[in-house]
């Protein structure tokens, strides 16, 4: 009898617990941020946005929680991802992860736990550990650098190109570039592409042997601001007047103040913004909370900044 | 009694002769000391003809003066790094610490500018600070070593990581950058010239200079020399170990420090990559010279060599396009195992 009494109480109180886990489930969203660590200019510039985006999200919907962790390497980011999953119970992940395929698998558990999951710009190796991806567009950022760098030569010059690190990333880049040129400039030389690791050292070494070596040359595609810092120093010790454009790229608050200020060499940068990580958090969020889906793939496009919408991409605040 | 420090198989055997021993154990060493700087001068050698024939830039003035003055940076580390790795011991911090003191000596520099008036007084305090950091940083190194009883592979990899953590969170993960004006005052440290070569190449051939009077013609150069042939024999001659060791990290951070000095007027600024890897270029530098890893013997002539045969290969790859872009790293590794088999076929 007293045993019946408490099963039917029981009952009532999981009753009430489930509807009212529900009622929460619809507007109490936990969401963790997982990103690599601050360690280069653009991942500087990963964290500075998901934390900015953080304070948005939780001031916008309140009752959502963002939890933002930084990994310094690819063993570090499978822990933390599991971390939030069995310690902070979270129901949606946003990850941009520090490399694809060992991510994969740990993506993917989590994703089995009913976790939502969105991937950002790093894609995994099985599409199918993922509820939707973000990302910057690579080949679009080769594309547009290339039509801007052929166009301001009148289409005949000659181009020196520094590489990024050896990645998939680098190579649908510098792919996209040299398929442009070849289809509408054919008269611009691509004279050597070396890898400048998107680091400023090594792409001054990079620049100072390219300007040993070729006598003549028109442009350079430095691919990333943070190398174009290392080309233009090169150039500067070698006093050579003969490079009339230096492109670098992802649009670095130096560099997009230069475009800004009228720069002689520098008229122009291609986005590649770190934003995109704000970009990711917001969709979905906003998913999330209304319930809505979100699309599969979502790409930010590529933009060329010159003069005239500089401004519109000038975000002084951040660290990149 | 002063304790063998080159090869154990040369003095083994004149050791055993007994008649005029000291006479033929000094014709022992020179020979070995002269063969053993055959190996990295022989590879040198040939990389520079390679490089002539491949791209006959190479060869150029320009060329040779850009390689110097870029190999400054590492070849003054490893002057240093050569003297830890003599008396025995290990740093693994060199390139994490360079990028610290980088960082932090911008940021000093950009502090100090709005008080102090001239920028070059700004400059030339901000220079020391970096020396005086570099001492530091290296003081700590030798205490917890000696006084902490810490193998200097642990401390150096645990300082690894905290300089380059530090410099991330000062950086806020971006670059530090220099005070425009301060950068065009500081930056003739290194593009100007003295009687046509870089003022950088001048720094690296006087501490060259210094680092092997040092190991050579003083006291203290012999005690590093002892301590990493054998660190017992060493404490029974009543050689105070802990000082000497202790200096040697000092003296890496002071050459570290005055290395970054160089570095900073080159970009005129820090970032999370800077310096990355620079202790591995440094101990290959080091080795590559002819310096044994385990300690004991080594030469600062080689290790110059090696730092510019280093720089050499990297440069041979950028003027040519021979070989794929992705196989960089691995002609380095081919060249630095050459070079060290060379080496090891002449001893």
């Amino acid at each position: 009898m007293n045993n019946r009494r408490t099963l039917f109480r029981t009952a009532i109180a999981l009753a009430a617990l489930v509807a009212g886990g529900a009622a929460l489930a619809q507007n109490k969203v936990t969401m963790g941020v997982s990103i690599p660590a601050a360690t280069h200019g653009w991942t500087g510039g990963v964290v500075y946005w998901a934390n900015r985006t953080k304070g948005e999200l939780e001031k916008q919907y309140p009752g959502m929680t963002v939890i933002v962790k930084t990994a310094g390497s690819a063993t570090e980011q499978a822990n933390q991802v599991q971390d939030l999953q069995t310690a902070n119970k979270i129901d949606t992940l946003v990850i941009l992860p520090f490399e694809s395929a060992p991510l994969t698998k740990p993506v993917a558990q989590v994703k089995s736990k009913g976790v939502f999951v969105t991937v950002v710009d790093r894609g995994l190796t099985d599409p199918s550990a993922q509820s939707a991806y973000v990302a910057g567009d690579n080949p679009g950022f080769g594309k547009v650098a290339g039509e801007y760098i052929g166009k301001q030569l009148g289409g005949k010059g000659n181009v020196v190109v520094l590489r990024g690190i050896p990645t998939v990333i680098d190579n649908q880049r510098v792919d996209a570039f040299n398929a442009v040129l070849k289809a509408q400039y054919p008269d611009v030389k691509v004279l050597d592409a070396k890898h400048g690791n998107w680091n400023r050292d090594d792409a001054f070494k990079v620049m100072q042997d390219y300007l040993t070596r070729f006598k003549q040359i028109d442009a350079v595609w430095a691919s990333d601001d943070d190398m174009a810092v290392g080309v233009q120093k090169a150039i500067e010790q070698a006093k050579r007047t003969d490079i009339k454009l230096v492109l670098g790229g992802a649009g670095s608050k130096e560099y997009i103040k230069k475009v800004m200020d009228g720069d002689k060499i520098v008229t122009a940068d291609v986005t590649y913004s770190p934003s995109m990580i704000a970009d990711a958090m917001k969709l979905t969020a906003e998913a999330r909370v209304k319930g809505t889906t979100m699309p599969a793939t979502t790409i930010i496009p590529s933009v060329l900044i010159t003069k005239e919408n500089a401004a519109k991409y000038y975000e002084p605040a951040s660290p990149f | 009694m002063p304790p063998a420090h080159t090869d154990t198989s040369t003095a083994a055997v004149t050791a055993a002769v007994d008649t005029s021993a000291t006479a033929r154990l000094a014709t022992g060493l020179r020979r070995g000391l002269k063969l053993h700087g055959m190996g990295p001068v022989l590879g040198l050698v040939l990389l520079c003809i390679a490089g002539t024939l491949l791209n006959s830039d190479f060869a150029s003035v320009d060329n040779a003066m850009n390689l110097l003055t870029r190999t400054a940076f590492i070849g003054i580390i490893a002057v240093g790094m050569c003297f830890v790795i003599i008396s025995g011991g290990i740093d693994l911090s060199v390139g994490s610490m360079a990028a610290l003191i980088a960082g932090s000596v911008i940021l000093f520099m950009n502090a100090m500018a709005p008080a102090v008036g001239s920028p070059v007084l700004v400059v030339a305090l901000g220079m020391g600070f970096a020396v005086l950091l570099g001492a530091v940083f290296g003081l700590a190194h030798g205490l917890l070593i000696t006084k902490g009883r810490i193998e200097p592979f642990i401390v150096t990899l645990g300082t690894l990581g905290i300089f380059r953590a530090y410099l991330t969170y000062f950086a806020n993960g971006g670059a530090i950058t220099l005070d425009n004006a301060l950068s065009d005052v500081y930056s003739p440290v290194y593009y100007a010239s003295l009687l046509g070569v870089p003022i950088p190449v001048w720094v690296f051939a006087v501490v060259a200079l210094l680092g092997a009077l040092i190991l050579n013609r003083t006291a203290y150069g012999r005690y590093v020399q002892a301590i990493g042939s054998n660190e017992q024999v060493a404490r029974y001659a009543a050689v105070d170990v802990d000082r000497i060791k202790v200096i040697t990290y000092v003296l890496l951070g002071v050459c570290v420090g005055i290395a970054t000095l160089l570095y900073v007027p080159r970009l005129g600024s820090a970032s999370p990559t800077t310096g990355l890897l620079w202790e591995l270029e440094a101990i290959a530098a080091v080795i590559v010279g002819g310096t044994a890893l385990k300690g004991g013997a080594g030469s600062i002539t080689g290790t110059v060599v090696g730092a510019v045969l280093l720089s050499v290969i990297s440069n041979i790859l950028n003027l040519t396009s021979i070989i794929s872009v992705y196989l960089n790293a691995a002609v380095q590794g081919f060249v630095i195992i050459a070079v060290a088999f060379m080496q090891r076929a002449r001893r």
